[in-house]
């Protein structure tokens, strides 16, 4: 079964959520739709406190380039635009908090196209399209899908690679929908090989996932047989895009560099089916699958929710927290993001919502010893890095060293802090490294 | 706006992964200490229980230098419970001669702790390997005590008749060496052939031979080697470098006839298997990359075969790995593997 070098067997826990129908989880009162939701620029609100809005309305402009718009997720007012606790920054960020009206109504502009419309539509349509619809990558790292799309005049792109992989453990919002909505993804995966000029597309699937496998590979038969079904062994990062392309093409990636300098274009399985739905259904990007679920939530989920719905309705909605319950991660237990608050908001990357407690040593926060130079580290990087070496260089702000020794590269994946013996926390040194590296270049870019 | 939440617990707020492999040091640590135990029972069966005192007071010694070098230092008092400080008072006293007085494993111990692990910084901050540091450290202080006082039950020296030392036998690699200035062709000739003999190589194998506590059985040491390289605590590159090298080393050498004797023996004899594959493998004093591994195991092998054909010793497997350790920063820095898309993006560049 192909795979990449390195990487890691973690416990999977997808048991709690995986036969858990996608359930449509009901509007709620209200939504904090921050205009950061995505890699890049903030969006510009459209929208003045008091305007009446419905769900699907656009109320935030992209502003540059690298940058996606925000639509309201519910019909209802306009309540305020103020900073509000996000889920990925640090601090709050300026968001829209809109209250629901007496109903639930769809923006008139959501109607679906005609088979005939859809089929005439020029790769330049599309992406104007999936531009329109404010998707991004929706496996977390949320840049804008436009983009990806649009690679430079110069790069020959030669494949198109569906991930759904979905390596992180606990998760499964993107086995549910490929489950549920295979012909959505295909659908978009054929959309998406058009506006890249491709005959065909790789969905490459891990395999713990043996019914989504099965049901991709009949629908494509059907539904566009070209589509090719992969099965990727199960290893975590195996969804990260540069270790799913060495995996499937055995093509190396530039490091600092992006996929289509080899050819090659990745997008999520929930990416694609959010830009079927934007082509096919004129709809833009208000909602989307989340995975609620560990062992601190009532009744672990795979819900379809309005962006900006908060945390704590979504608790609400699964039954409750445990009183065990004890951490709160916005994403996956190996890259998801600690929260202090039940008021952060699902936002467009938000791939689940998972809560931890004490009943296993394998989610227990360790004292951290001193590094005794096993090498374990070393030898599951997928980005065959010296963790153990750069976390050093990073604590003791050697930062010219780190950099030589690829601290950059560092895709923060987590796997080599999960092995480590001595409980370093070699990701957060890693991140505390890029940090100062940032800021004495932006001091620098500064002064001249 | 307030919305109604009703929880108002507190969440722990840390940094990812949120997951931890449940592998603690103290395991690994203890796993090794298991993976020792065999060689301890080969040294029991054969030199006696004697050979049990000299490793627990060495253990003893080992840890409790460890508790008043923590307390002397403010670190943790626990962490010599966390099992490297047993692993170094049992690693010291395997290499021992099983006749050595009671205090020489205690001192040696108190020296491995002190001078070169606490000193240094403790766990994970020494940069030669306690136990052979201290054994080096008796070597030179000792020299008598050391190279004497093989037990043999069936010796060579007795059998071949070439009396190495005033004791009562010799290390196989001693009888070797020594071999070079019998100056009878007869005598020579029978050592040679009593050395190559199969009875002489099963005994290497087994254990029955002079040496120092726990060399004498490779069989002991190759078992739970395997097993502890099956589970992933050691890499198998330093021992399969090392080993690798001493044999293709010494089969060069039996060709050209500069040893005596063939590879398998120096395969099996002597320090080797301890050496390659519990004292190479140690996390600290060896490199972390993969290219450094090779390198370090290589080179340990390399200047074990030097030591042992030319050297003063007739032994040359702790010397080799304080050799290499001293040299580990240095491969580190120098073999950094390349990450992931650094050839590809080189390409780009030009």
């Amino acid at each position: 079964m192909i795979t990449f070098r390195g990487g890691i067997h973690t416990p999977e826990f997808k048991e709690l959520a995986e036969e858990k129908p996608i359930e449509i989880m009901p509007a709620p009162k209200h939504v904090v739709i921050p205009l950061s939701q995505h890699t890049g620029a903030p969006a510009k609100p459209i929208v003045n406190v008091g305007d009446e809005v419905k769900a699907g309305t656009l109320i935030a402009e992209p502003v540059g380039m690298i940058s996606a718009p925000v639509h309201s997720s519910i019909a209802g007012k306009v309540k305020a635009i103020e900073p509000w606790v996000h889920p990925v920054l640090p601090v709050p960020t300026k968001s829209i908090i809109i209250e629901a009206g007496e109903e639930d109504e769809l923006d008139p502009e959501i109607k679906p196209r005609s088979d005939n419309e859809i089929e005439e539509l020029k790769p330049d349509d599309i992406r104007e399209i999936i531009r329109n619809a404010g998707i991004v990558g929706l496996g977390g790292a949320a840049f804008p899908t436009s983009v990806k799309v649009t690679p430079p005049k110069d790069a020959k792109i030669d494949t198109l690679i569906i991930n759904g992989a979905e390596c992180e453990p606990f998760l499964t919002a993107d086995d549910r929908l490929m489950r549920e909505k295979p012909e959505g993804i295909i659908n978009g995966a054929r959309i998406l090989a058009k506006v890249l000029g491709l005959e065909r597309a790789f969905i490459a699937i891990e395999h713990n996932k043996p019914e989504a496998i099965r049901i991709v590979t009949e629908t494509a038969q059907s539904v566009w047989p070209s589509a090719e079904v992969l099965t990727v062994r199960t290893k975590y990062p195996q969804g990260a895009e540069k270790q799913l392309i060495s995996a499937i093409l055995k093509r190396e990636v530039p490091a600092g560099g992006l996929p289509f300098m080899v050819g090659v274009v990745v997008q999520n399985a929930g990416t694609a089916y959010a830009v079927w739905e934007a082509v096919a259904k004129r709809k833009p990007l208000y909602e989307r699958v989340v995975t609620v679920t560990g062992p601190g939530i009532a009744e672990p989920k795979n819900l379809l929710v309005r962006i900006g719905t908060l945390a704590a309705d979504v608790i609400e909605h699964c039954g409750g927290l445990r009183p065990s319950a004890s951490k709160f991660i916005s994403g996956g237990p190996m890259m998801g993001i600690a929260q202090a608050s039940l008021e952060v908001p699902v936002i467009k990357g938000t791939s689940g919502m998972l809560f931890l407690d004490g009943s296993k040593s394998l989610f227990k926060v360790r004292e951290e010893s001193s590094c005794i130079r096993c090498g374990h580290c070393v030898g599951i990087c997928p980005m065959k890095l010296v963790p153990a070496e750069i976390a050093r260089m990073a604590e003791y702000e050697k930062l010219e060293d780190a950099e030589k020794w690829g601290i950059l590269d560092c895709m923060e994946c987590g796997a080599c802090a999960f092995v480590c013996p001595a409980g370093r926390r070699l990701v957060q040194w890693i991140k505390y490294g890029k940090t100062l590296i940032f800021a004495e270049r932006s001091r620098k870019k500064g002064r001249k | 706006m307030n919305s109604e939440v009703k929880d108002t617990r507190k969440f722990l707020v840390t940094p990812s992964p949120h997951l931890k492999a449940p592998f603690n040091v103290k395991m690994v640590m203890y796993i090794v200490v298991i993976a020792l135990l065999p060689a301890l029972g080969g040294a029991i069966h054969f030199f006696g229980l004697y050979s049990l005192w000299l490793v627990l007071i060495s253990v003893a010694s080992a840890v409790l230098t460890e508790f008043f070098a923590n307390l002397a230092f403010k670190r943790p008092l626990d962490s010599c419970l966390d099992g490297s400080a047993v692993i170094t008072g049992m690693l010291l006293a395997y290499n021992l001669p099983p006749s050595v007085p009671l205090w020489m494993p205690a001192v040696g111990s108190a020296f491995a702790i002190i001078i070169v692990k606490a000193l240094f910084g403790g766990l994970g901050h020494n940069f030669l390997n306690p136990a052979l540091a201290g054994r080096a450290f008796l070597m030179a202080s000792w020299p008598d005590k050391m190279t004497s006082g093989w037990i043999l039950r069936e010796g060579l020296g007795t059998t071949s008749g070439i009396q190495v030392d005033a004791f009562s036998g010799a290390t196989p690699l001693a009888v070797v060496q020594k071999l070079k200035d019998v100056a009878d062709p007869n005598l020579a000739e029978t050592t040679r052939s009593a050395l190559n003999d199969p009875s002489m190589l099963k005994s290497l194998f087994f254990g029955n031979v002079g040496g120092v506590l726990g060399e004498t059985s490779a069989l002991l040491l190759l078992i739970p080697a395997l097993v502890l390289i099956a589970i992933r605590v050691i890499d198998w590159r330093i021992p399969l470098a090392y080993i690798g090298t001493v044999a293709l080393g010494t089969l060069a050498a039996w060709l050209f006839k500069a040893t005596p004797v063939t590879p398998i023996f120096h395969f099996l004899s002597g320090g080797l298997m301890l050496g390659a594959l519990f004292m190479a493998t140690d996390y600290t004093t060896t490199p972390m990359t993969p290219l450094g591994l090779w390198i370090f195991g290589i080179g340990c092998g390399v200047l074990t075969v030097l030591i042992r054909l030319w050297g003063g010793y007739p032994e040359g497997v702790s010397y080799s790995i304080l050799l290499m350790n001293v040299a580990t920063p240095l491969i580190d820095r120098y073999t950094r593997p390349k990450i992931l898309g650094e050839s590809a993006a080189k390409k780009e560049k030009k």
